[in-house]
C-alpha cells in the first residue's frame, strides 16, 4: 500500500466513523424529526448544513477544473450557483418557513390544489434522481483512484454508508452529519489552496493573489493551443453566458433539497439567517475555486511544457490508470493540451481530476492528498443524503399517503419513508454505475427542470394572490415541456440525435427561458380563470408576516 | 405605531386599528427587495457579463476588473446583500411588532 493510500484510508475511515456516530446519536422516531429535524436547528448550523447539502461532488471535484478549462466563461458556475441564494433568501425561504410543513410539493398542494401537488411531487423526484446519480458517480471516482477499487465497487461502498445514516437519522441525523461534512470539506479544500498560494505567490490567501499569475497563465494557455484564461466569451457566446447564469440562479432557488433545509429552522428569522450563513460558507469555497483552477492549470502546464513523454511527472501515470488522463501515442514531447478527448492534443486531462490531483501536481505531501479525498467524499455523500431525503419524503408523504393510504400511523409513515429511501439507493447505485449521459448533462437537466417548474410558481404563489391552480398546473407543464424538448433536441440523451443550438443557446441555459414561459402561462391562464378561494388568499396573506402582531398593551384577542 | 387607515373588515385576530399596517409593512418589504435585487442584477449581470469586456481594460492587482467581478466581487456582494436584508427585516419586524418571540419575549 502506498503512502497516499494509507493516509486516504485513515482520513476517510475517521470521517466516516464520525458521520455514523452522529447519525446514531441523533436517530429519530417520529416523522417531524425525520423530515424537518424537529424544527430546532440553530441558524449557523443550518447554514453549514445547507452549504454541505448544496455543495456536491460537482462543486468540490469538478468546478475548479471546469473553470480552469473554460477560463473567464467558467464564471457562470460561480455567479449562478451563489446568486441563486439571493433569490432564495429574499423571495422564498422566509415565506416557506412561515407556512412550515414537510415538503415543497406540500406547499404547492395547499396553495394551489392536490393535483398540482402531484405534478410537483413527480418533478421533485425526477430532479432529485438525476442529481443523485451524479453524486454516486463522484464518490465512485474518488474510491477508484485512492482505494484501488473499481468504480462500481466505489459507488456501492458510498451508497451503503449514505443509506445507513440517512435511514437511521432522517433529517435530524443528516443535518448534524452535514455540519461535520462541511467542516471536513472546507478544511480539505482550503489547506491545499493556501499551501499552493503560499508556494507560488508568497501569500497564503488565494482569492487575493491569483491575479498575479493571470498574465503568465494567459501566455502559457495560448502556447498550448488554448484560448487566454481571462478572455471573455471564448467558450460561450455572450447571450448564452447570460442565460446559463440566470438558469443556474433560478434552478438553485428552485431545487427542492435546498428549499426544505429552510424548513428546519426555529423561526422565520432563523430561515433568513440560515441563508446568510449558507452563502458565507459556500462563498468560502466558491471564491477559492477560481484561484485553485488558475494555480493548478498553470502548475499543470508548466510541469509538462516541452517535457518528453518518457519523463513526465508521476501524477500523470497515477491518473492515467483511472483513464482520466491520456497521453497521445504519437507524441514525443508535450506541446498541446486539452480537456476534450476528441481534440487529438498530446495530453488530455479530464476536468474532474484537477482538484483531486491538485496536491499531487503541486508536489504537496501525502497526508494532504488523503485529506482531499475525504473532502471529496464528504461533498458527494452530504448532497446524496439530502437528495435521498427529498425522494423519500416525496414518495411517502406526497404520493403514497395522498393517493394510496390516507390514514396511516406515524410508524407506518416512517417505514414507507425508509423503504422509499432504500429503493432510491438501489436505483441510484445502478445509475451511478451506468450513467445515462455525461454527468454534466444530467445535472443540466436537473437545473433546467427545477428552474422551469418550481421557482416561478413558488414565487407567484407567494407574491401574487391571484395565481390559481389551473394557472400553476399549466405553467409548470408548459415550462417543463418547453425546456425538456429543447434539451432533447440539442443533446444526444435518450438515444436522440443532437441538433444545432438555436442562437447559440446551450441546453444549460434554456431553463431561464423555460421559467419565463412558465410565468407567462401561469399569469395568462390565472387571469382567464376564476381567482383562488378566500381561504387560500388569506393563507397567502398570513405567510407574509413572521408572527401575529403584538402591540403594547397586548390585546388578548386569541 | 403604524396603524393608519382602519379597514372596513378588520381581521378578528389582529389588534385594533385594522389592516393598514399590513399593507405598509408589505410595501416596505417589497421596496427593500427591489433595491437589493437591482444591486444583485447590476453586479452580476451588468458588471460580470454585459460590460465585462469594457471593465477588463482596467486591471487592478493583476485582475482584469470584469473578470474580478465575475469570479470574486459578485459573490462578496451577494453575501452582503443577504446580510443587509436580514438585518433590515429584523428592524422592520420589530417596528411592526411581528417578530417571533418566546414566552419571555426573546427572539426565536
Amino acid at each position: 500500500m502506498s503512502q497516499i493510500q494509507g493516509w486516504t484510508l485513515l482520513f476517510v475511515g475517521l470521517s466516516f466513523a464520525v458521520y455514523l456516530y452522529i447519525a446514531w446519536r441523533s436517530r429519530v422516531k417520529e416523522t417531524k424529526g425525520f423530515y424537518v429535524a424537529g424544527q430546532g436547528i440553530p441558524a449557523v448550523a443550518n447554514g453549514a448544513a445547507v452549504a454541505a447539502d448544496w455543495m456536491s461532488a460537482a462543486s468540490f471535484i469538478s468546478m475548479a477544473g471546469l473553470i480552469a478549462f473554460l477560463g473567464s466563461d467558467g464564471s457562470v458556475y460561480l455567479m449562478g450557483w451563489t446568486g441563486g441564494y439571493v433569490l432564495l433568501a429574499l423571495l422564498l425561504a422566509p415565506y416557506l418557513r412561515k407556512w412550515g410543513k414537510f415538503t415543497v410539493p406540500e406547499f404547492v398542494g395547499d396553495r394551489y390544489s392536490e393535483y398540482v401537488r402531484l405534478i410537483a411531487a413527480v418533478a421533485a423526484i425526477i430532479v432529485s434522481f438525476t442529481y443523485v446519480v451524479g453524486q454516486m458517480r463522484g464518490g465512485g471516482i474518488v474510491f477508484s483512484r485512492f482505494l484501488n477499487l473499481s468504480i462500481e465497487g466505489g459507488v456501492a461502498v458510498a451508497a451503503v454508508v449514505i443509506f445507513l445514516y440517512a435511514v437511521l437519522g432522517g433529517m435530524k441525523g443528516i443535518t448534524w452529519t452535514q455540519v461535520a461534512q462541511y467542516t471536513v470539506m472546507i478544511v480539505a479544500y482550503l489547506i491545499p489552496a493556501w499551501t499552493i498560494a503560499q508556494k507560488m505567490t508568497g501569500f497564503p490567501v488565494p482569492q487575493v493573489t491569483f491575479g498575479q499569475i493571470l498574465g503568465e497563465l494567459d501566455a502559457l494557455s495560448e502556447k498550448f493551443g488554448l484560448s487566454a484564461y481571462t478572455e471573455a466569451f471564448a467558450a460561450r457566446p455572450q447571450l448564452d453566458v447570460f442565460l446559463v447564469t440566470m438558469s443556474l440562479m433560478i434552478g438553485t432557488a428552485g431545487l427542492p433539497h435546498v428549499i426544505i433545509r429552510f424548513y428546519t429552522t426555529k423561526s422565520v428569522r432563523g430561515a433568513r439567517f440560515s441563508a446568510f450563513w449558507a452563502l458565507v460558507f459556500i462563498g468560502l469555497l466558491y471564491t477559492t475555486a477560481p484561484a485553485v483552477g488558475a494555480f493548478t492549470k498553470l502548475n499543470l502546464m508548466s510541469s509538462v511544457d516541452g517535457v518528453a513523454v518518457a519523463s513526465l511527472p508521476a501524477w500523470v501515470g497515477n491518473w492515467a490508470a483511472t483513464g482520466l488522463v491520456t497521453v497521445s501515442d504519437t507524441a514525443s514531447t508535450i506541446s498541446t493540451l486539452s480537456n476534450d478527448p476528441e481534440s487529438g492534443a498530446d495530453l488530455i486531462v479530464n476536468n474532474d481530476i484537477l482538484v483531486l490531483a491538485t496536491p499531487e501536481i503541486a508536489g504537496l505531501p501525502a497526508p494532504i492528498v488523503g485529506l482531499v479525498a475525504a473532502g471529496g467524499l464528504a461533498a458527494a455523500m452530504s448532497t446524496a443524503a439530502g437528495l435521498l431525503l427529498v425522494i423519500s419524503s416525496s414518495v411517502s408523504h406526497d404520493l403514497y399517503f395522498r393517493v394510496v393510504k390516507k390514514k396511516a400511523s406515524e410508524s407506518q409513515r416512517l417505514l414507507v419513508g425508509r423503504i422509499a429511501m432504500g429503493l432510491a439507493v438501489v436505483v441510484a447505485i445502478y445509475g451511478g454505475i451506468n450513467p445515462p449521459a455525461y454527468v454534466a448533462q444530467v445535472v443540466a437537466f436537473a437545473f433546467g427542470l427545477a428552474a422551469s417548474t418550481f421557482f416561478p410558481i413558488l414565487v407567484l404563489g407567494i407574491f401574487w394572490k391571484r395565481a390559481n391552480a389551473v394557472g400553476a398546473a399549466s405553467g409548470m407543464i408548459a415550462g417543463l415541456v418547453f425546456t425538456a424538448s429543447y434539451m432533447i433536441w440539442t443533446l444526444d440523451v435518450f438515444f436522440t440525435q443532437a441538433h444545432e443550438f438555436v442562437w447559440g443557446i446551450s441546453p444549460e441555459g434554456i431553463g431561464a427561458i423555460g421559467a419565463l414561459v412558465n410565468v407567462l402561462v401561469t399569469v395568462v391562464v390565472s387571469k382567464l380563470t376564476s381567482p383562488p378561494s378566500e381561504h387560500v388568499q388569506e393563507m397567502v396573506e398570513e405567510i407574509r408576516y413572521p408572527a401575529r402582531r403584538v402591540t403594547a398593551p397586548v390585546p388578548d384577542a386569541e | 405605531m403604524a396603524d393608519i387607515q382602519p379597514q372596513s373588515a378588520p381581521d378578528p385576530g389582529a389588534p385594533p386599528g385594522g389592516n393598514g399596517w399590513r399593507e405598509e409593512y408589505w410595501k416596505k418589504n417589497l421596496r427593500l427587495m427591489v433595491v437589493l435585487l437591482s444591486i444583485w442584477f447590476v453586479v452580476s449581470f451588468v458588471c460580470g457579463i454585459l460590460l465585462i469586456e469594457q471593465l477588463n481594460t482596467i486591471v487592478v492587482a493583476g485582475f482584469p476588473l470584469g473578470l474580478w467581478f465575475a469570479q470574486q466581487g459578485s459573490i462578496y456582494t451577494f453575501i452582503i446583500l443577504i446580510l443587509v436584508y436580514t438585518l433590515r427585516m429584523d428592524r422592520l419586524d420589530d417596528e411592526y411588532g411581528v417578530a417571533e418571540r418566546d414566552d419571555e419575549g426573546r427572539r426565536l
